[in-house]
């Protein structure tokens, strides 16, 4: 039985939207980052997914923008409770990114500018799941939201998108990324609100 | 940028634990330090967060983060929370939630935006608005356990009634260096005129690049959008600079 806050009752919810348990509805896009916001230019931007065997895929802004488009309207979940309905995309879906790449890989590790990483089975990379990202709202997505380039995975919660995406490290076997190794789940279902380590 | 360890009990962390306030403090005309008891606490890193669960009578619950303000201590856990105007959860926490009433607690989270005791390099504390929390937890670590680590702490606010800690941090610690940013109203005979932090107030006030202190910066988006990378221009290597951004959101 969980614990009554005496006097406390909430602002419920618009019963027509379902939130995931614990979060709230935010209406701003809150940013949440370990450190300073990279800097990166288009001209210098490359994204690369390296298999298993060491095999690398290479694209430039040039021959990502040469790709088909998507625009994915999603549903933003983050760790950090807030969620945001409805929010307007423009990207590559990692399904045309991944068409040709020979792998067995399970597994897939995410590589940021700046260092950052995260990790996700590579299933939840593939199915019209997830994109790189290059445009928000309309525009060209701003830096401390990710840009140039961000991955977009928006079934689980929001650090697994990875903001200013380098590439993608195809892996025979799961190797945590940085909020993995620092207590958060591994997987991150908001749905199940797979918060931290053990949920 | 390094990876973090994994600290605390797993279990007793991701256990939701009912925790009484037991104490209320004013901080500002909009903050409030709330003392919740918590036995059994297994202690926190400075810097981490707890997360807090309401429910109402009728079964609606909603959950926030909140950074812990205080050391560690065995059956206390001090959190300040800044009432966000038409917020859901911190207006109640802040005026309504009563002496000896309940609330839930679980945590500590967060294995990054922490000061480990066992950190040997000078330490650089940025702070806007109520982004001291965390940064005040650290401080108090460092004065609890007598290190003699060396501390520097800018602390922007945007007028004197908006300063969290202000006794405490007028009296000051041997070694722990505090500078005042006031963004909008300085106190009477004020040298340094009304505005925000600027790279001159971090050349000034903070460490050179060349001591690589870790920074700690915490505050509004935009404030540690500005503060970090200014930290970035002024030869601090990225890997150095953490942040936590308090978003205007969520109340």
């Amino acid at each position: 039985m969980p614990i009554v806050s005496r006097g406390f009752h909430g602002r419920k919810p618009d019963p027509g939207r379902k939130l995931p348990p614990g979060q709230y509805e935010t209406f701003d896009f809150p940013v949440l980052s370990a450190g300073p916001t990279p800097r990166v230019s288009r001209d210098d931007w490359t994204f690369t997914v390296t298999t298993e065997s060491g095999t690398r895929h290479q694209w430039d802004w040039g021959r990502l923008m040469a790709l088909p488009a998507e625009h994915p309207t999603v549903d933003l979940h983050c760790v950090t409770k807030w969620s945001k309905f409805d929010t307007h995309w423009e990207g590559v879906s990692l399904d045309v990114l991944l068409e040709d790449v020979e792998t067995e890989a399970e597994f897939a590790l995410v590589h940021s500018y700046g260092g950052y990483t995260t990790n996700l089975p590579l299933e939840d990379l593939l199915d019209g799941k997830a994109w790189i990202a290059y445009r928000y709202d309309g525009e060209e997505l701003a830096a401390e939201h990710g840009g140039p380039a961000r991955l977009l995975v928006p079934h689980l919660y929001l650090w697994k998108s990875a903001k200013w995406v380098s590439g993608i490290q195809l892996m025979l076997e799961d190797e945590p990324g940085f909020w993995e190794s620092a207590g958060y789940h591994e997987y991150g279902d908001p749905w199940r609100e797979q918060r931290y380590q053990g949920d | 940028m390094a990876r973090a360890a994994v600290s605390g009990r797993l279990a007793a962390r991701l256990r939701w634990q009912a925790a009484a306030l037991v104490e209320r403090r004013e901080e500002s005309p909009t903050a409030r330090t709330l003392v919740f008891d918590l036995p059994g606490w297994a202690g926190h890193l400075p810097g981490q967060h707890v997360d807090v669960r309401l429910t109402a009578e009728d079964g609606y619950s909603t959950q926030r983060s909140y950074s812990i303000a205080s050391a560690p201590d065995a059956d206390r856990v001090e959190l300040t929370v800044q009432r966000v105007p038409d917020g859901e959860v911190s207006p109640y926490l802040a005026d309504d939630l009563r002496v000896g009433d309940a609330v839930e607690i679980r945590g500590p989270v967060g294995g990054w935006f922490v000061w480990r005791p066992e950190q040997a390099e000078p330490v650089l504390l940025v702070a806007g608005g109520s982004g001291v929390v965390p940064l005040m937890s650290m401080i108090r670590v460092r004065d609890m356990i007598g290190s003699r680590v060396p501390f520097r702490l800018l602390y922007s606010v945007r007028d004197p009634a908006d300063r969290l800690y202000g006794p405490e941090l007028d009296r000051g610690a041997p070694g722990l260096d505090t500078t005042w940013v006031y963004t909008r109203g300085t106190p009477d005979g004020w040298t340094r005129p009304a505005g925000r932090l600027t790279p001159d107030d971090l050349v000034r006030w903070g460490w050179p690049a060349d001591f690589e202190p870790t920074c700690y910066v915490c505050g509004p988006t935009g404030f540690v959008e500005a503060a970090a990378g200014m930290l970035v221009a002024l030869g601090h290597h990225p890997d150095r600079i953490r942040t936590e951004r308090f978003g205007p959101s969520g109340g």
